[in-house]
């Protein structure tokens, strides 16, 4: 059972990091700077609760807010690049993060224990739900509460005219800014979307793991974010949390039973998955098929 | 209200548009001809802002607009349509006009309403627009998978969503049949007679000399003529520049 709690968490937690992706993509920008977001939060809302004791709930807040500041500040000059360059800077940006971390430390002491961020041996004894008497099953049940609020809050921005101007403009800047939209405005906007999704996660991820250092938030994590969105497709945001459910729950730990070869088939998996469904796992197509499913026999009233 | 002062581009050695002057009253529509390659479509592409000047003056209801970037100039009232359709093809029909409501007015309304709400006046307006553009019944269809003509009447639209003061067709009418084109005929003056002025690129010789009040006409970026339909059409240069004799004058 706590396996299954276990791999509940981190289901939830990636769909987070990969939601985060999901924004920035869907103004066609591939960025590899979401793990350092997800980084910033981790440390931000560790550090909230084990050294200043806040509880969980604004330390989130704060380390979303410090995490979007610091995707929008990034958003200006990084955006400026396109294609290549911009996964080349955001790369960039991601390790000078993971770096700042690796040097940095800030302890107090505590009794007879230092606490805090200690470079690179990380951040130790973020203990706030053991302290706090939370079960595995409430931090799950927690988790999966924000993300199903993320989630709605994604789904109805999708739907508003703000989602259909994100995605205008990752189809064709050029017609987007003819048409009146302010380019660099809507994609900073979406980076810094992304920035306050990936604070919140990284803050849960500190407070589950318990332990966190700088090595967790390297260009792997930053991968598997991009990876996520591209694999579920950009139709709607339930595609994102398909594909971390078919990486993380399939691929990583159903497969762990194959030892080293795990590595190669996931790698081949992912290939094989991306040719069978090019515009993603859940693609316009499917999610239009599955409306038609849910609706038909309710739905005479004709338009 | 539009005026062009010795406005130039060249792209290396390429003179592009070569010290081009215009000026686009309201109510009326312009003509811009001139055989492949003259600029015509650099031109509208200056006055939409999409790169920077090599020289010259964009002039727009008496201010220099030269330095705004493209969404301002937008917002201020200029809107166009692309001659290699660009449409937003994973958007709805809808939703292709919805984001293209960026005029002034429409900038001014409530944020959180303009951004997220669903609303009211913005709606009605498009559903103005789709039944003027004969676009309603296809409101909820993705562009990409409308035919030529409707993404050409779709681009239109798209354009006309801004409420520009002055329109720019880049060809409205290549690859439509002969209906289609007395419909795009009728659209222009309709809006013509609203007061709104348009700059209309246009290959296919009938339509520009029915509907253009005026008629300039390019070659090798520079302007070789000027006036109505019937003085164009007289005119020797104009001739020698579509007929490409070698000695031009
Ligand atoms: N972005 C660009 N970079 C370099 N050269 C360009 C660019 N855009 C246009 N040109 C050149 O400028 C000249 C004018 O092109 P333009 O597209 O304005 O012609 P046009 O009159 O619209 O022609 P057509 O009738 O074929 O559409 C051409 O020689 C073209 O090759
Ligand atoms: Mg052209």
């Amino acid at each position: 059972m706590d396996f299954y709690l276990g791999l509940a968490q981190i289901i939830g937690v990636h769909t987070l990091l990969g939601l985060s992706a999901y924004c920035v993509l869907l103004t066609g920008q591939v960025s590899l700077a979401q793990a350092g977001f997800f980084a910033i939060g981790a440390y931000v809302a560790g550090m909230l609760t084990v050294l200043a004791g806040w509880s969980l709930v604004p330390a989130l807040l704060i380390s979303a807010l410090v995490s979007g500041a610091v995707a929008c500040a990034v958003g200006f000059p990084a955006l400026r690049v396109k294609g290549l360059m911009l996964v080349v800077a955001t790369t960039a940006f991601g390790e000078a993060v993971r770096l700042f971390f690796f040097n940095f430390t800030y302890q107090i002491q505590a009794g007879n224990l230092k606490l805090g961020p200690h470079g690179g041996e990380g951040f130790r004894q973020i203990r706030y739900f053991p302290e706090n008497g939370w079960s595995t099953l409430d931090v799950v049940i927690f988790i999966w509460i924000v993300v199903a609020l993320v989630m709605a809050a994604l789904w109805w921005l999708d739907r508003s005219r703000a989602g259909a101007v994100l995605r205008a403009v990752g189809e064709d800047e050029l017609a987007a800014q003819s048409s009146g939209i302010n380019i660099t405005a809507v994609k900073v906007s979406a980076m810094t979307i992304g920035g306050l999704i990936a604070g919140i996660g990284g803050g849960i991820f500190a407070h589950y793991t318990t332990h966190i250092e700088h090595i967790q938030f390297g260009v792997v994590l930053a991968t598997f974010a991009i990876a996520y969105p591209i694999l579920g497709g950009l139709s709607n945001v339930f595609g994102t949390l398909l594909a971390v459910i078919f990486i993380q729950g399939f691929l990583i730990e159903g497969l762990r039973f194959m030892g080293d070869w795990r590595n190669l088939l996931f790698g081949g998996l992912i290939v094989l998955a991306m040719n069978i469904r090019p515009r993603g796992l859940l693609d316009a197509g499917t999610t239009r098929a599955l409306k038609r499913l849910f609706s038909s026999g309710k739905e005479p009233s004709g338009a | 209200m539009l005026e062009l002062h010795r406005l130039t581009k060249h792209f290396g050695g390429v003179r592009a548009v070569d010290g081009v002057d215009l000026i686009v009253n309201p109510g009326e529509v312009l003509g811009l001809i001139g055989p492949n390659g003259s600029g015509k479509s650099t031109t509208v592409n200056l006055i939409c802002g999409l790169f920077p000047l090599t020289s010259g003056l964009i002039m727009f209801k008496g201010e220099d607009i030269s330095a705004l970037p493209p969404h301002e100039r937008v917002t201020r009232g200029i809107a166009r349509t692309f001659q290699n359709i660009r449409l937003f093809g994973q958007l709805t029909v809808w939703q292709n006009l919805w984001v293209a409501q960026n005029s002034a007015e429409q900038r001014r309304q409530n944020p959180v309403r303009r951004w997220f709400g669903g609303g009211g006046s913005a709606r009605e307006d498009i559903g103005r627009t789709l039944e003027f553009f004969d676009l309603a019944h296809k409101r909820d269809e993705l562009a990409g998978n409308l035919a030529f003509g409707e993404q050409r009447r779709l681009e239109f639209a798209r354009a006309f969503a801004a409420k520009p003061v002055l329109l720019l067709l880049d060809e409205p009418a290549a690859g439509m049949n002969a209906e289609e084109i007395d419909q795009l005929d009728a659209r222009i003056r309709t809006l013509r007679d609203t007061g709104m002025a348009i700059l209309l690129i246009e290959h296919h010789v009938e339509l520009v000399m029915s509907v253009a009040d005026r008629i300039a006409v390019l070659n090798f970026g520079q302007k070789i003529a000027e006036g109505s339909p019937a003085e164009v059409q007289n005119n020797p240069l104009v001739r020698e520049a579509y007929l490409g004799t070698a000695t031009a004058a």
